[in-house]
Parts: C-alpha cells; sequence; structure tokens
C-alpha cells in the first residue's frame, strides 16, 4: 500500500519526495522516481484522487491541449504561420486549421494573417517536445484588431478569469472593454482608452492578490470605487 | 508592423491616457538617482525611470593622447546593452542602438564642455588622462537615452582621480581631487512625437510606435549643447522649436535631481 509523504496543498521544492508506491500516479510538475514520485518545480501540491500534480507559483506559459491562448505571429511558413505563444517553444497554426477559405498554391497568405498580428488561438495538440499546433475553428478565436496587450504570470490567469468566468465577466461589464485572456498570461484588451487602463490597473491587483481570499469583492470595490 | 498599436496609441494620448497609467504627456516616470554604487570605478551612479534602469561607470586611465588634440584629455563613452535588459538585445558588438545612446551621451558631455580636458594633460603629446565612461543597462522599459545621459552626469560628479605617482596609477586607492567639472549642468531630454502629440519619457509600447524623436542637451543657462532627431517622419522648424522649449521645461525639472 502506497504512503503519502507531503500533504494536499502543501508548498513543495523540486526533488522532494512526494508519495511512495505505485498507488499514486505523477501528473503535471512531478514524475515517478523508482516507487516515489517526486516534485519538478516549486508550487503548490494538489491532491485530486490518486493523481499528484503541482500548481507552480510561477514560471513560463508550457503550452497545453485546449487551452486558449493568444499568440503574436512571428513568422509565415509554406503551409502556415508560427506564432510566438509568450512561451519557450513556438505554436503552429497550419492552413487548414486557420481558415475555411480555399487558398491556391503560392497565394499571399498576409491577406489573413501577418506578421506582427495578434491572434487568440486553440492548442490542439503539443507533442513530447512540447512543439505546439493551433487551431482558429472554435468559439472566440479570432485575430485581434486594435486594442493593447497586458502580460500577466500565466499562473495567475485562472485568478483573472475567475469561476466560470465570473472574474473576467466582472471586469466586461465594469470597464465596457472587450477582454481576451489566454491561458499563456497574454491578456488583450480593448476599449476606452481610461477604461482600458481601469482594467488594466485591476488585473495587476488581482495579480498582486491573487492568494488571497475574496478576490472578487475586492476588486469589485475598486471598481465601483475609481468609476 | 506596429500600425495597429500606433493607431490605438494615438487614440489613447487624445484622451491623455499614457499606457503605464501616467496622466500627462509631459511627465516622467520616478526618477531616482543612487550615486557611488560601485567600488571599483572612480565614478559610479545608477538611474532608475520607473522600472528602466541604467549603470554608469567612469574609469580613469593613463593614455597616450589622439595626435590630433596632444594637449587634451580623452573622453569616451560606451554603451552595453545587457540581453538581460531587453528580450531584443543580443550579446556581441554593439548595434545601432547602442552606438546612437553612447554617442549622443557623448556630445552632450563634449559640446557642453562639462569636462575640462585641457587640464588633464599631464605632457603634452605623452600622457593625459582619459576618461572612459560606461553605460550598462540593467532593465530597459523604454527611454533609455535620457536614464543614461542623466546615469552619466551624475557618475561624473561623483568621480575623483586614483592615486597616481607619475608612472603608474594606483587603482583601489581613490584621493579626494575631484574631476574638474564647469557648470553646465548639461541634461538630455529626448522629445517623442506620434500624430500631432508630443510626449515625453516613452515606455515599451510608445517607443515602438513613434513617429519622431529629438534628444536635446540643454545646459543650466538654457543654451543648447547638442541635439540628435531619430525616427522615420520628418520635423517642421515650428515642431522643433516646440520640442526644444519642452526640452528646456523638462531639463530644469530633472536637473534638480543631481
Amino acid at each position: 500500500m502506497g504512503k503519502m509523504i507531503a500533504n494536499d496543498k502543501d508548498i513543495v521544492v523540486p526533488g522532494e519526495n512526494l508519495a511512495e508506491g505505485m498507488d499514486f500516479l505523477p501528473g503535471f510538475g512531478t514524475y515517478r522516481d523508482g516507487d516515489n514520485i517526486v516534485a519538478l518545480m516549486v508550487g503548490q501540491l494538489r491532491i485530486s484522487g490518486r493523481a499528484l500534480k503541482i500548481v507552480p507559483l510561477s514560471g513560463k506559459y508550457v503550452p497545453k491541449k485546449d487551452d486558449l491562448v493568444i499568440g503574436n505571429v512571428t513568422d509565415i511558413t509554406f503551409n502556415g504561420w508560427l506564432m510566438d505563444v509568450n512561451s519557450a517553444y513556438h505554436a503552429m497554426l497550419p492552413m487548414k486549421d486557420a481558415t475555411s477559405d480555399f487558398i491556391t498554391r503560392g497565394a499571399d497568405l498576409t491577406k489573413y494573417f501577418k506578421i506582427g498580428d495578434w491572434v487568440a488561438t486553440q492548442i490542439t495538440n503539443v507533442t513530447s517536445q512540447k512543439l505546439a499546433d493551433a487551431t482558429m475553428k472554435g468559439p472566440g478565436l479570432k485575430k485581434l484588431t486594435g486594442g493593447r496587450i497586458i502580460y500577466v504570470s500565466p499562473s495567475k490567469v485562472p485568478r483573472i478569469i475567475g469561476r466560470q468566468g465570473s472574474m473576467v465577466s466582472l471586469l466586461k461589464n465594469t470597464t465596457g472593454c472587450r477582454i481576451v485572456v489566454g491561458q499563456n498570461g497574454v491578456v488583450w484588451v480593448d476599449g476606452d482608452p481610461q477604461k482600458e487602463q481601469l482594467a488594466k490597473d485591476a488585473i495587476r491587483l488581482i495579480e498582486q492578490e491573487a492568494h488571497t481570499q475574496g478576490l472578487t469583492e475586492k476588486i469589485q470595490a475598486f471598481l465601483g470605487g475609481s468609476k | 508592423m506596429n500600425k495597429e498599436l500606433k493607431q490605438h496609441l494615438i487614440l489613447a494620448l487624445d484622451k491623455q491616457v499614457r499606457y503605464d497609467g501616467r496622466k500627462d504627456k509631459l511627465a516622467y516616470r520616478d526618477i531616482k538617482v543612487k550615486t557611488g554604487i560601485s567600488v571599483n570605478a572612480e565614478g559610479s551612479a545608477e538611474v532608475t525611470l520607473g522600472k528602466t534602469r541604467v549603470y554608469a561607470g567612469v574609469k580613469m586611465a593613463i593614455e597616450e593622447p589622439f595626435p590630433d588634440k596632444p594637449d587634451n584629455g580623452m573622453l569616451m563613452v560606451g554603451a552595453e546593452l545587457l540581453p538581460l535588459s531587453n528580450p531584443n538585445f543580443e550579446s556581441g558588438p554593439p548595434g545601432i542602438w547602442a552606438t546612437e545612446i553612447a554617442r549622443v551621451v557623448d556630445r552632450g558631455i563634449r559640446e557642453s564642455g562639462l569636462i575640462d580636458l585641457p587640464t588633464l594633460c599631464l605632457e603634452p603629446g605623452k600622457k593625459v588622462w582619459a576618461v572612459l565612461i560606461d553605460i550598462v543597462t540593467i532593465n530597459d522599459e523604454g527611454n533609455l537615452l535620457d536614464a543614461a545621459a542623466l546615469a552619466v552626469y551624475a557618475a561624473l560628479q561623483n568621480t575623483v582621480f586614483p592615486k597616481f605617482d607619475g608612472e603608474t596609477v594606483e587603482y583601489g586607492v581613490k584621493t579626494d581631487k575631484k574631476l574638474p567639472l564647469n557648470d553646465k549642468k548639461p541634461i538630455a531630454v529626448t522629445v517623442y512625437k506620434v500624430a500631432n502629440h508630443f510626449f515625453v519619457d516613452p515606455n515599451t509600447d510608445e517607443e515602438k510606435a513613434y513617429d519622431a524623436r529629438l534628444t536635446v542637451v540643454t545646459s543650466d543657462d538654457n543654451t543648447i549643447c547638442a541635439m540628435q532627431k531619430g525616427g522615420e517622419t520628418p520635423l517642421t522648424q515650428k515642431e522643433v522649436e516646440d520640442m526644444v522649449g519642452i526640452a528646456m521645461d523638462k531639463g530644469k525639472e530633472l536637473r534638480k535631481l543631481v
């Protein structure tokens, strides 16, 4: 019978033994070393059933399947676009996933996306080498024109979105801005300049206070107070 | 490439909104100047401008003078844009931007006559003091030029000669003899223009989308010591005059800090 060494919600450090025995499964941020499960990163341990995973405290974005990310087009290849997704790895947007148009051989691909464009895409597949493929086919996936980009820590993104998107809808409703939050820590905001600034300040506040309780009320007060 | 960013930036500037939350187009971010940050340099300073951070260091060395200026001391300014300060900076020989920063800073000091170069001559044609200034960027969040110029000026004020017995320089032993500076107090202010807006102290986004910029080095008595124009669009005479006016006003503000 396996034995847990660390507890749920513990802050763990790399190399720390989390559990013994084959009853447990290593999830994100952990690996199996012989009989043990060992931490790979600094973060909070989450145990769900038999699976162990670590929610990192900070760090660069690592592409994950089905994530909505905001990418910046960096290159146009013969069959699609390469995007920088604020990660150590590129994401590839193949032509067939980018548009339903028929594109003839040798057509000018800048008609769809040109270098420097911001695009909301979804990751469809990540290889073992962390090379990601992206698609534009899905709800809310589009080219982002206008607006401004705010970088946040990818580990704080769940707090910015909130439970079932509650935080981001609060931001949208109070500021009247259009907001897209990418899982990769890129946030796109478009609206009235002053309101954009307000949204940005609110997002910075969420980032700062991400670990505290009653965050929604705080943000509500912040947005209400500075209207 | 930055067309959309530019349009959006202009919309914000129309409403007097800066991307980093400043309310005024002609306001600098928080500036902090700290001198004497290096033990080994004869003079040093750190300037923080918002999140932009620049170090400047001054080394004094004995050199043979340039053949065309045998009885003048030497002044050399070099800038290094460390890759850690901006993802776009690469290590290696200095690029266009590093060269421009170094030269604009150099010009401001040289043309204002801040350092009394003839007094740095020890033996005409053979031995002079060389003032070697290095600029190192620690973090680039816009406006490296003004920050670098300010840091260099602060570092020069802080510079003392090392011990010198006529043959060798004994670094590590500092005398209390200061580097001879005049009272011009040259301050560089870069005024940026986008559409019909003038602004100072750009942040990273604004630096990507400006039309033209004009660096003006002014001295305490409102004399223009040096100028440098950058950017792709030309400026009219009226615009240059306005920008020089802004630079003089802002120069007075910055001069109080050092």
